[in-house]
């Protein structure tokens, strides 16, 4: 890999959809500015790395190797490479630092770190940048990081991507990952893994989903090593390269840090009822929906309501959720608030109906509100 | 050195208030030393506010120190005002900020199923209260104010009532202990709140006293709308008097109690259940029914415990309650739910409504649900059932 032109020259700066004035190159690469929603159409074909075969393991399927400064030496690190982790393990995370470090030993320099988040724990980082280890990081700068990224001493321009948009980077190749470093809860030798068992768990691997297909190396790490085969996984042995096993990949009772506090504030509690009332109003909440929760304070206690409503609604529906599990498209009818006692009657679908726009309803409370009945 | 006078708060800990320190001088005008987090988009307005309400105020010498923590213009207002006063400002002009609120009168037999308390002198807990959606909200003078306070909350709660827009939830005041309490209506009772709440009434010399002070200083002012009052009975003597105070006015509109006060004065212990003031409390609803006013609960003291609330609120509705006070907006839900009808209420209601209107419409004398007869005071209460649920949303409005 030759050295980017990371010296950043005077930016172009154009006007985006947005009114917004935004560079056209950001660290040496050309950046598309934001269209319009569904106004642009992206060409050429998704990212992919060489191809690997049987030839690359041995017969036995065996990739593991005794650490991880021997996986990184053997992806053949460049100055100026990216290396990507996963913030699975939020504040408790270990195995970013362990390929940092790895990488320093290797006298790798000026590499692009290119975390899926990062936090407190990943202060140590600031040392590696100022010892020309790390470039820059592109992901994003919590805690001490974005201290020191705020003050200017951060030499590349930090770039701060939504999770979404960091897949679609990594796909489409705006990123292109030279080795992704996956922390495993669980995997096997052949390198399938997982983050739901195992002493670690952490839940879903989603972040390291989308790096482990499109990679040029692929190294997982973990501290539970089960024979193949490593079920259930997420993530494909077939696009791992190496397996290294380490003492602990990070301490999940830390997940639960900062952020992820559930609020007490009466304000945001509110907040948080309003949005789980308008998914459920608005027949976004039915049987086998899915959502994705941030982890702030609001959005946990956003969860925290959703979970009331659901039960409510299974409980008038007065069917075990096993019955309506398979019926994705069919909204739960939970428009009306019922405060006890679940219909006496028949609740097949035609004879229900009846109770569900009964005489006696309520409103959502916003509505109440606009027209004050007093 | 000039006389000093120090206003609001100041620690990482203050949200929505100010503290100000104002020192009197003989020349040099104004100077404002502003430090705030959000200087760059308000400290403009931070410092034209302040020099405005010093103008007025007839001061043109003085040091001021701002040391603002994101408090919105009514709040630095009352601060700058309370410094100035406490400096010994013989004041001149009225300082009082512009109206911006004016929402419409409360009735008398307005829906009051819960209350708000608000501590008069917290601004931040005013400014997102209405958005609970409480009945009414209670800027508090009295108990949640530390005594060397009251003048600052009384100023903070004048400008609460002219700027703050509280949702629809009624605006109420309680007043402090008399003699004090009258003090306060002299700021309070120009600003039209809807209701004063009495502490610590023992009797209907008090409520006397406190609707002939609104009627001096409404006449004064050439006029105003009635000013609802409850009075809060929080003794045993305040008990035993119930119904002489409700009956006391025409101004008032409900009768509550305090239990913390009316517990220690008889020298037994609150319970969970409130088991020891039942007497009082049953009391109180026969007292108000008597006199035709509303009869309203205590607090639930305990914000953490929502099936005990419930509970309270449940059993407070069977002995006759209108509603309950509440200390935290999280209790105002369980509140409502607790004061609401059930719906088998109302459909049983609506039946006997129906067969009422059936049977007026044929001329009969005698109103019958399938095979029993319906007693004249049964349709009344049915009547009443189907208006509070069409007031609380339970049934839509009828359709005209």
């Amino acid at each position: 890999m030759s050295g980017r032109g990371r010296k950043q020259a005077r930016a172009d700066l154009v006007t985006n959809a947005a009114g917004r004035r935004v560079p056209t190159v950001v660290n040496g690469k050309e950046q598309v500015p934001f269209q319009g929603v569904a106004a642009h159409q992206p060409a050429g074909v998704r990212h992919a790395p060489a191809i690997r075969s049987c030839k690359d393991y041995p017969a036995t399927g065996d990739k593991r190797v005794p650490d991880l400064k021997t996986a990184l030496e053997r992806c053949g690190p460049t100055d100026g490479m990216v290396l990507s982790t996963h913030h699975h393990f939020r504040n408790g995370d270990k195995v970013a630092l362990m390929a940092l470090n790895a990488a320093a030993e290797l006298g790798v320099k000026d590499l692009m770190w290119f975390p899926s988040a990062s936090f407190p724990c990943h202060a140590p980082v600031i040392d590696l940048m100022d010892r020309g280890v790390v470039h820059h990081i592109e992901g994003s700068m919590n805690g001490p990081l974005g201290e020191y990224c705020s003050r200017g001493k951060m030499r590349g321009l930090g770039v701060l991507r939504s999770h979404g948009g960091r897949w679609q980077a990594v796909q489409d190749g705006e990123v292109k990952i030279d080795v992704a470093v996956i922390a495993a809860p669980t995997a096997d030798p052949f390198g399938n893994c997982d983050g739901s068992h195992g002493p670690s768990a952490c839940g879903s691997l989603g972040f390291a989903l989308a790096d482990s297909i499109h990679a040029e190396r692929v190294i997982v790490v973990t501290d539970n090593l089960v024979p193949f085969p490593c079920v259930p996984w997420q993530i494909q042995g077939n696009n791992v390269d190496y397996v290294v096993e380490v003492d602990s990949v990070g301490d999940p009772s830390k997940i639960v840090s900062g952020t992820t506090q559930i609020t007490k504030s009466p304000d945001r509690l509110l907040i948080a009822e309003y949005v789980a009332r308008f998914l459920r109003d608005a027949g976004i909440m039915r049987d086998g929906f899915s959502f994705q929760a941030g982890a702030g304070g609001i959005a946990l206690a956003f969860v925290q309501f959703l979970k009331d409503m659901m039960q409510e609604a299974t409980s008038w529906m007065g069917r075990p959720s096993i019955w309506r599990r398979w019926s994705p498209l069919r909204p739960t009818r939970i428009t009306l608030r019922r405060r006890r006692s679940p219909p006496t009657t028949s609740t097949a679908r035609g004879t229900s109906r009846r109770w569900w726009t009964p005489r006696c309803w309520a409103p959502p409370r916003s509505t109440c509100t606009s027209t004050p009945t007093w | 050195m000039g006389q000093r006078g120090e206003a609001g708060r100041a620690g990482d800990d203050v949200r929505s208030d100010v503290y100000v320190a104002l020192e009197l001088r003989k020349s040099g005008g104004l100077t404002l030393n502003v430090v705030s987090k959000v200087d760059a988009f308000f400290g403009t307005s931070i410092r034209e506010t302040a020099e405005q309400v010093l103008t007025t105020l007839g001061v043109e010498h003085a040091r001021v120190e701002i040391d603002d923590k994101g408090a919105l213009p009514f709040v630095l207002q009352a601060r700058v005002e309370a410094a100035a006063r406490r400096a010994g400002v013989a004041v001149q002009g009225d300082a009082r900020p512009e109206r911006t609120v004016s929402p419409p009168r409360s009735a008398k037999d307005r829906l009051r199923r819960s209350r708000l308390y608000l501590p008069g002198n917290e601004p931040k807990f005013m400014v997102n209260a209405g958005l609970h959606h409480p009945d009414a909200v209670i800027l508090d003078l009295e108990d949640s104010v530390h005594p060397a306070e009251k003048d600052t909350a009384r100023l903070l709660v004048r400008n609460a009532l002219r700027c703050v827009d509280f949702v629809g939830a009624e605006r109420m005041v309680r007043i402090n202990q008399l003699p004090l309490g009258l003090e306060d209506l002299e700021v309070i009772v120009p600003e039209a709140p809807d209701l004063l709440l009495i502490p610590k009434t023992e009797g209907p010399g008090h409520v006397r006293q406190v609707v002939d002070r609104i009627g001096q200083i409404q006449h004064d002012l050439g006029g105003g709308e009635p000013i609802w009052l409850m009075p809060i009975l929080e003794s045993a003597r305040g008990v035993e008097y119930a119904f002489a105070i409700a009956d006391a006015s025409e101004t008032v509109a409900a009768l509550t109690i305090g239990l913390e006060d009316y517990t220690a004065d008889l020298g037994v212990v609150k319970t969970r259940l409130g088991d020891e003031s039942m007497f009082a409390r049953r009391r109180l609803v026969n007292a108000a029914r008597a006199a035709g006013v509303q009869a309203i609960d205590s607090v639930y003291g305990d914000v953490g415990d929502v099936e005990g609330l419930r509970a309270w609120g449940r059993r407070a509705r069977a002995w006759g309650y209108d509603g309950m006070g509440c200390i935290h907006p999280r209790q105002i839900e369980p509140i409502h739910e607790a004061f609401a009808p059930t719906v088998e209420e109302i459909e049983k209601a609506l039946k006997i409504v129906a067969a009422f209107e059936e049977a007026e419409a044929k001329g009969l004398g005698v109103v019958s649900l399938g095979t029993r007869m319906v007693d004249p005071p049964v349709v009344l209460r049915a009547q009443r059932l189907v208006a509070l649920a069409r007031r609380t949303g339970m049934l839509p409005e009828e359709a005209q």
